[in-house]
Order: structure tokens, then sequence, then C-alpha cells
């Protein structure tokens, strides 16, 4: 990508151009892997000598807290819950995205404004309306999307959690049927907004239906052009030492991630054996705050 | 926009717009007052009130971590709380629905503080436009006096401080409500301000609003239905 730009207005006084870092997405339904990939591929740009930083949904420090108490009494509405979530979005913009950007790191964002513009248009709002009010986000340099099976979710929220959560099933929109159908039918929505979002802004997708190491390997060739491109302009090293070529030889593909990765992602795939748990919401919303919490980046 | 379910909207959305010191606060609660005393269904509203959203303003405010763009957005937040929750309801249910301050306020505060004015229509055009939007016109000079006479102690947002207009909050608060006012009148037009003399009588400038609120309004329509009310969990007879 050349010069950095907004998608529309921008934000007053900020020059979009100064902001020489990286700026990559990692978008996809609830259960997709996101956070697994988010992990993977600041390891893999740390050892290749990349400072990065996470971002994510709901953590800014002036309206994530108060976002999560909303949830719990769910007592906004959806214009309300729009708002809301978008001024977390500025908040983050604004205090960590671009001042990271500006600083040369590769900021690796689990969501983006996209996920919100996917929950936003499922609840009535016009997409011109939405794609106004984004306009004053920053154009990331690569958007993954990884686009699962929506039953496939729903089985990975049973093995994570042993159950279903409310706003993952789109409690708040879904009238008929069970929590399964509710889900399954939300998160299709959701799917299909990503699709076109997919369409208008160029992701980059990927077969979340995958096992978390393929699909790492296949971020890692994605990327390729663009970390190459970083490596020579910064002038650090000739050949980067992890740019060896997945395709080649599956084997070298099989050191992704640090140990503790590795160990995570075996863990992760390792099926849970615990009975089901009741009090889906609070429990879930706990692991909302785990997940959220990528390391050292949560002021 | 949002979409917005079908079926008619019977309520009546008045709002009234002007400067600090205009004296529209004191002109809509003799409004509401009067529309009370003659048994209409009438519901008054504020500006930045919802008790949620109230806790991250506070926040922001305090840390001083707010920029033009959280500041608007966290406003327009608190405002569609209102709306979702009170106003669109109300108009609804029949309601005469009084606003002091509606979006124009943000309009004009958030554009002097850097927004770009279209992303702002955009950002609040879900909000239904008022039927009426008085406009208490008053010379900048007289609406700071009114203000700067009987208060000594300016806010720091309210003074205009983050704009870095002044290191001295009077001259920061004169500055920005001078930038304020001028948005207003950019506005007067667009949005059919009803444009009341602030600087004449109290009393002639209710008149004028009883009369222009009559004449716009079948008043009829929004008699109360029940002729008794709650009072400390009491029903209690009117008349």
């Amino acid at each position: 990508m050349g010069k950095r730009t907004f998608y529309g207005k921008g934000i007053p006084d900020i020059n979009p151009s100064e902001l020489e870092g990286l700026l990559i997405v990692v978008e996809g339904g609830d259960g997709s892997g996101r956070s697994t990939q988010g992990a993977l591929l600041r390891d893999w740009l740390g050892r290749l000598g990349f400072p990065t930083v996470a971002v994510g949904l709901k953590h800014s420090e002036l309206v994530g807290p108060e976002i999560e108490e909303a949830m719990l009494g769910n007592t906004l509405g959806p214009r309300t819950m729009s708002l809301f979530y978008a001024t977390d979005f500025i908040d983050q913009l604004e205090h960590v995205i671009i001042p990271s950007l500006r600083a040369g790191f590769v900021v690796v964002a689990d969501r983006y404004f996209y996920t919100l513009m996917a929950r936003d248009q499922v609840r009535g709002a016009n997409v011109e309306w939405n794609r106004s009010l984004y306009g004053m986000a920053l154009k990331p340099d690569m958007s993954f999307y990884l686009r699962t099976n929506p039953k496939l979710l729903a089985e990975r929220s049973f093995r994570k959690h042993g159950a279903l959560d409310y706003w993952e099933s789109g409690m708040d929109i879904e009238r008929s049927g069970d929590m399964y159908q509710c889900f399954v039918r939300y998160q299709t929505k959701l799917q299909r907004e990503l699709d076109k979002l997919s369409k208008e802004y160029g992701f980059e997708e990927i077969d979340g239906d995958l096992g978390p190491i393929a699909i790492h390997r296949e971020v890692q060739k994605r990327l390729e052009g663009l970390i190459a491109k970083r490596t020579l302009k910064g002038g650090a090293a000739k050949r980067a030492p992890g740019l060896r070529r997945p395709r080649t030889k599956k084997t070298t593909s099989k050191k992704a991630g640090s140990k503790a990765t590795r160990a995570s992602v075996r863990k992760a795939l390792k099926p849970k054996r615990s009975l089901p748990r009741v009090g889906n919401r609070a429990r879930s919303t706990a692991s909302h705050a785990r997940s959220a919490k990528p390391s050292g980046t949560r002021r | 926009m949002w979409e917005e379910s079908k079926g008619v909207i019977e309520g009546k959305l008045i709002a009234v717009e002007g400067l600090d010191g205009s004296g529209k606060s004191t002109q809509i609660a003799l409004l509401k007052r009067w529309l009370e005393l003659e048994s209409y269904r009438v519901f008054f509203t504020e500006w930045n009130s919802s008790a949620l959203v109230k806790k991250s303003t506070r926040k922001g405010k305090k840390q001083k971590i707010l920029t033009p763009m959280s500041f608007s957005l966290i406003h327009a937040t608190d405002f569609a709380d209102r709306y979702e929750r009170q106003i669109l309801p109300l108009l609804r249910g029949g309601y005469l629905v009084l606003a002091d301050r509606y979006s124009f306020t943000a309009f004009a505060r958030d554009a002097v503080r850097g927004c770009d004015r279209i992303w702002l229509r955009n950002l609040y055009n879900f909000a239904r436009l008022p039927d009426i939007t008085f406009f208490f016109n008053v010379p900048l000079q007289v609406a700071l006096n009114r203000i700067l006479a009987g208060r000594p102690q300016l806010k720091f947002h309210e003074a205009g401080m983050d704009l870095g207009l002044s290191d001295d909050p009077f001259e920061s608060f004169r500055l920005f409500q001078g930038m304020i006012y001028d948005e207003y009148k950019r506005m007067q037009r667009e949005f059919h301000f009803v444009v009341i003399d602030a600087t004449r009588p109290p009393e002639e400038q209710q008149q004028l609003m009883r009369s222009i609120l009559q004449q716009t309004v079948n008043l009829k329509k929004f008699k109360q239905r029940m002729n008794w009310e709650f009072d400390n969990g009491q029903a209690h007879f009117l008349r």
C-alpha cells in the first residue's frame, strides 16, 4: 500500500501519511480463531524484529468498561449500542493505533470497524450511515477474513465454554427458535454482511474451517510481500530469517509460533471434557475479558 | 439513517436552541409549566442527562482524554440513548416532547472543535428533526454579560479550553461562544429555526412561543387521557 489514507472525512488535525507502521486486521465470526491468529502473527512478526501492539473491541479506557456493563444489563437500544462502540473505536484509534503507527509499530487489530458495521447492518442501520460514520477510520494495510461455517463456530463455542453466548447468538434481535438456532441464524446474517464488506474493502479471505497452523501459514504467505518490503526498506536484514516459503517445505511452518503459543494451540484443539456449566452470560464475558488482554497492551 | 418501524408518529417535538445565557431554558420551563397546567401530555428532556453514558463523559473530562471526535461520539451515544428510550417512544405515544437543546447543539459545538459538518449531520440523522425549533437570538455580548455576571467559575470544556484559544478561561469562553454563535447563524436557514428575539421582555417571548405553538400544533389532540395522576403511589383525581 502506498500512502496511508482515511476511508472518509478522517480525524481533524491528523495527517495519515505521517503514520509509518503497519496496520493488520483480523476479522471473522465469534470463534473463528481470530485471537489465536493474532497471537501467532505477533509472535512471528516479533521474531522478524517488528515491534507489535494488539488492539481489539471494547479495550478503550474511555468507554470499554461501560460497554461491558451495558451488555450485562441489556438495556441499550441498537443506535446507542452502535455509537457506544464507535466511541470505543475512536478512542483506541486516537490513543493506541495512531500513536503506535507513528512510532513505526505493527498494529494487529483483533477485529476492526467492519464487525461493528456488520452488526449495525443486521440491526437496521443504513449502509451509507455506517460508511460516513467510519469515514474516521484508517485504511489497514491488510485485512484477513477468517470465513467459518456458523455451525462450526457453534461447535467451537460449546467446546470452549460449554454454552453459547447471549450476544453472540444475537438474542437481542433473534426472536424465534432455541438459542442454537438463533446463534446459527445470527452468525449467518453477520457472515452475509461481512461477505459484502469483503468485496467492498478487499479482504484477504481465508477458510476459517482449517486448523490454526494451516491458517497461520496462509497468513504468513499473504503478508510476505508487505513484510519483505519493510525489511528491505529498514535495511536491518538482507533476508528476513523467518521468511522462508512455507509452500516448498511444509515442515518449516510447523515452527510457527512460540513454544507457548504452540502449546496453547494444542490445548485449544483438544476437546474439553468438563461438564457444561450454568450461568453462561457471566462466564462468557469473563472469558472475553481474558481474551481481551493481549500482553502489555491494555492501558 | 436507521430503519424506523412504520406507523404514524402522533407526537410533536419542540426544541429550543441558543447560546448559554440566551434565556432558552427559562422559556422552555415556562412553556412546560403552562402545558402541564392546561393538562396536556407533555415531556421535557435535557441535553446530556442519561445515567450510563454520564460515567464515561465524566471520566473523559476528568482525565482529559477526550478528543474532538470522542467528545462528539460520546455525546451522540448519550443522545441516542435518550432518543431511543424516551423521545421516540413518547412521540409514538402521542406526547408533546420539549427538548432543551437538540442535535443542533452538537452541530455547533463539534464543528467549532473541528469535526466535519457533513459527517456530523449524518451521525445524528437517525433522529427526527423537531416540528418547531425555537432559536433564541441574542447579541453575543448580551449573552456573555448574563453568564459572566452571575458565575465566576467556568468549567474546562464549558469554556472551550480544550480548543487552546486562550489560557484565560473567560477570554476562551468569549471566543468559543462567538464561534458557536456563527455556527448557529449558518444553521438558521438550513433547519428553519423560528427566531425569537431574546432581548425582548421574557413574558413577551413566552406569549410569542405559545401563539406559535398553538398555530402549528393542534393542541386538542394532546389533552391528557386520564383525569387522575399518581402522587406517592396514590391515585389522585384532578379537578
